[in-house]
């Protein structure tokens, strides 16, 4: 008991899906710092690829002020496969964390095979949309992709929708765990009053099946080494998966 | 009989408004009673110790069994009293006296 206790105090926890308006740097000023307060360590904004460089700058100032790390971050929603796959050629190497947002079969099966996508995400309130079955994980456990789970529609939904969510999520979870796909768990919220402490969305995810260890690797572990691994990739110094360059110049 | 075990926690009420505690009961028992019916909210034997509203922090009580139920339930608050709210808990203790050592 001691020593979880002593293995929980050392994680760092990061929430990958902080909604912040760029356009209003007060308001995002807020939410970082209250993210901060609340105990996480790492952050990712959803940016986009029109995001000017003042905002990005500004916003990097802001997390450095508030001492959390930034992650750059975008969302997709490709229609068709081949629109996936020419954003992921575009987009891939400008950020740092992709999440595709599957709305239809195809883009969500492309998805999840591809190597170079980060997060799988089902639009929450249509239920006939979240593809995430069995033959979904088997292609996700093969390449690197992860299963995002916003928290935010279980705060704000009530009554049948969030019995019908809560069911879907844990049928997903279900999956996810069987094909080792693994699970991260965001908070996808926009507004600081929204947001809660990391223990306690590891708290919301018992709601969908999630053990207490496997609640607190989807905030902490499973996130973190997502962001590492992309940032050696994106790395000036990165070869291939397992080379790297360490020293270079004339006395090598 | 066994004695039953129980614990301590104390919260931080995070909202624009100043509620009564009354008021911040009543949402604590419709959150836990929404997620896990009447039921569930029958077993977690909840009382609230301690009510500050000025510094708008909180000290329930609930059975040791039911800590995870009444902590989702917790975070699935959000507003009180028409207000939007967010209820933290900061410490979550097995006495009283430990719990106020560990605020302090």
């Amino acid at each position: 008991m001691q020593r979880n206790r002593g293995a929980s105090m050392k994680r760092a926890f990061a929430d990958l899906h902080l909604r912040v308006n760029l356009k209003d740097p007060a308001t995002a000023s807020r939410i970082i710092n209250k993210a901060a307060t609340l105990g996480y360590r790492l952050i990712a904004v959803p940016l986009s690829p029109e995001t000017r460089e003042d905002e990005t700058v500004k916003l990097q100032r802001i997390c450095s002020e508030a001492k959390i790390d930034l992650a750059s971050r975008i969302d997709l929603r490709p229609r068709t496969h081949e629109e996936l796959t020419h954003q992921l050629r575009r987009l891939r190497r400008k950020f740092e964390v992709i999440c595709v947002t599957c709305e239809n079969k195809e883009a969500a099966r492309q998805a999840a095979k591809d190597h170079r996508v980060d997060f799988l995400s089902f639009p929450s309130l249509d239920f006939r949309q979240r593809f995430f079955d069995r033959a979904e994980a088997e292609l996700a456990s093969k390449s690197i992709a992860a299963l995002e789970i916003d928290i935010k529609p279980l705060l704000v939904l009530e009554g049948p929708a969030r019995v019908r969510l809560l069911s879907s999520l844990r049928r997903e979870a279900a999956i996810a765990r069987e094909f080792h796909v693994p699970i991260v768990v965001s908070s996808g919220v926009a507004n600081e009053m929204l947001l809660r402490r990391p223990r306690e969305l590891a708290a919301l995810a018992y709601l969908f099946g999630l053990d207490e260890t496997s609640a607190l690797e989807a905030i902490s572990q499973n996130p973190v080494s997502i962001v590492k691994r992309n940032r050696q990739k994106l790395s000036p110094k990165f070869v291939a998966p397992g080379i790297r360059v360490i020293k270079e110049g004339k006395d090598c | 009989m066994k004695r039953a075990k129980r614990r301590y926690l104390a919260l931080q009420v995070d909202s624009d408004g100043a509620p009564a505690p009354k008021e911040f009961m009543d949402a604590v028992w419709s959150a836990v009673s929404k997620l896990y019916g009447e039921y569930g909210a029958s077993l977690t034997g909840l009382a609230l110790i301690d009510y500050n509203a000025e510094k708008k922090t909180a000290v329930i009580r609930t059975a040791l069994a039911t800590v995870d139920i009444v902590r989702t339930a917790l975070a699935s608050i959000t507003s009180l009293a028409g207000k939007e709210t967010a209820v933290h808990v900061v410490v979550v203790s097995g006495t009283i006296k430990s719990l106020y050592e560990k605020i302090r």
